[in-house]
């Protein structure tokens, strides 16, 4: 059975018309199986980062049914969505915005801790330090404030962040977008490597078709707020169906495009 | 940060002025003891004439100095008091604008600006005339025409705050709505009001001088205003009657400024770095 299931999810735009306007998501379905990582694909403004929002009940959708653990996701409230939330994770595609301000490594983690009561306070310093290591970071850095952190680190630390709430399914919204190249090959290992050790399951939303294949098994593709094509990763990048994923494939560089028959 | 706004000159200045404006109110009855409003002398002494009334004495034999330094009184206690009321209030409707959204947003942004419409100086003196005049109902009517900037600054923070992504991946985290507001927005919220809060203490000054220039002031307390306008009857005889009282408020309100002026530089460069 799938970790997550979604059914004919549909959100309109906040500010258009109640009737008739744009659909942000149009009867979006989808599912992701425990350990798996399901790469999401389509140009901007086609509803990925709504998807994130709404299955994060960031923003509640219209219609539409999700199930994540085997359990009714949109029927939970108050409470008890609180200590669900633990399960189901997100990474930002900005790590200069995804902390507050003043917030250091150390108190951004122990937020973390404090909300799902991973551990008692006295054991926090040491759980901290383990999550740094977890993602490869120096302990020592756990005193330093976010803002003196590199791009890099301080995704990191979100991932850190993300992961301390022991959860089943991490949505990682363009999460490597804003990485500097070589950053990012480091932070997808680091992803992979995290999936195998705690059996987390990824939604990984980009645009960039290259790096949603090194590291996806599935793809699903979307355009103005539907999945138009879903396949193994393999199969979705050689032989692409659609126009818009033939159009993705093109808009990718590559050195040597008269090589290359896609 | 203390130490970065005692760096700049126009903080010491400021500052320096202030200090030694609250001394003086708080040293009132130690620097002139004995009722400010009782008659010491014979009427209408120069300034500098007498050693016993330095700044000389009014039309009725009172002691000029001893006014000015406990109308310091009046003036910091009300100025302080309506920009703090003004503050407060402006903050917490402009967060619970902010946060609340939708129709009670609404609802309270048109109460703010049907205050806004209205100028504050009216609005306090409607409010002075109608409930009588005593510091309280003062201090009340001068933070009534004073709150809207605050409300309306802090709601905008809340307003573009609320929707951060620190915010989204609290909530994510789990965290209550209640610890979002108080802990993450709110202290992020709040700085930009404190940079405006000289503006907000210099104009309820002078708002406090103008009531009392108008006799809408406490009855009971020595006030530069009070002074001010009671020495315009001897505008040309005995001009100093107005105009020592009229330094002494126009002094305050340059001091404050510059103590403002300094910490709104010093934050500004802050949310820079």
């Amino acid at each position: 059975m799938s970790l997550l299931e979604v059914e004919g999810l549909t959100k309109r735009y906040a500010h258009s018309d109640a009737r008739g306007g744009a659909k942000a998501l149009d009867g979006v379905s989808l599912s992701i199986a425990a350990g798996e990582t399901l790469g999401l694909v389509g140009p901007s403004g086609c509803g990925k980062s709504t998807l994130a929002r709404v299955l994060l009940r960031l923003t509640e959708p219209e219609a539409g049914a999700i199930r994540f653990e085997g359990r009714d996701w949109l029927a939970l409230k108050g409470g008890g969505l609180r200590r669900a939330r633990g399960a189901m994770q997100m990474v930002f595609q900005d790590p200069s915005t995804a902390f507050h301000p003043r917030a250091t490594v150390s108190g951004a983690l122990a937020e973390a801790l404090r909300l799902h009561e991973i551990a008692p306070r006295r054991a926090w310093p040491e759980q901290i330090a383990v999550r740094l290591a977890q993602v490869g970071l120096d302990p020592d850095l756990a005193a330093r404030p976010l803002a003196a952190l590199s791009g890099g680190q301080r995704q990191r630390v979100a991932i850190a962040r993300a992961i301390a709430p022991k959860p089943r399914l991490i949505v990682l919204d363009e999460a490597v977008s804003a990485l500097d190249a070589s950053v990012r090959g480091k932070v997808l290992e680091l992803l992979a490597r995290l999936q195998r050790e705690m059996g987390l399951s990824y939604l990984f939303i980009g645009h960039d078709l290259a790096v949603v294949r090194a590291i996806s098994h599935r793809i699903a593709v979307m355009e103005a707020g539907r999945i138009v094509e879903t396949g193994p990763a393999e199969d979705i990048a050689k032989a692409p169906k659609g126009a818009l994923l033939r159009r993705l494939i093109a808009a990718s560089p590559r050195l040597r495009p008269w090589e290359d028959t896609p | 940060m203390l130490r970065e706004i005692l760096r700049r000159p126009e903080a010491w200045i400021g500052g320096g002025l202030l200090l030694i404006l609250l001394l003086v109110a708080a040293c009132a009855p130690l620097l002139a003891p004995g009722d400010p409003l009782a008659i010491v002398g014979r009427p209408l002494i120069r300034p500098f004439a007498n050693a016993d009334f330095p700044l000389g004495t009014d039309r009725l034999g009172r002691d000029l100095l001893a006014g000015l330094i406990h109308g310091a009184r009046a003036s910091a206690a009300v100025g302080l008091a309506a920009a703090a009321v003004a503050m407060l209030l402006g903050a917490t409707v402009g967060s619970a604008a902010g946060f609340a959204g939708g129709w009670i947003d609404e609802a309270m942004m048109r109460v703010v600006e049907a205050f806004q419409i209205v100028p504050g100086f009216l609005l306090a003196l409607a409010f002075v005339s109608a409930l009588g005049p005593s510091l309280w109902t003062v201090v009340l009517a001068i933070a009534l025409g004073a709150w809207t900037g605050p409300a309306r600054l802090v709601r905008s923070r809340v307003l573009s705050l609320r929707e951060a992504d620190f915010v989204a991946a609290a909530r994510v985290m789990g965290m209550r709505s209640g610890e979002i507001a108080l802990r993450l927005v709110m202290p992020l919220a709040l700085p930009p009001v404190l940079a405006i809060s000289a503006t907000i203490v210099a104009g309820a000054v002078l708002t406090e001088a103008a009531l009392s220039f108008l006799g809408l002031g406490d009855p009971n307390a020595v006030t530069w205003g009070r002074m001010i306008a009671e020495g315009r009857n001897q505008l040309r005889s005995a001009a100093y009657l107005s105009m020592i009282p009229g330094a002494a408020l126009a002094l305050t309100v340059v001091a404050v400024y510059l103590l403002g002026e300094a910490v709104t530089e010093v934050l500004a460069r802050k949310r820079r770095a």
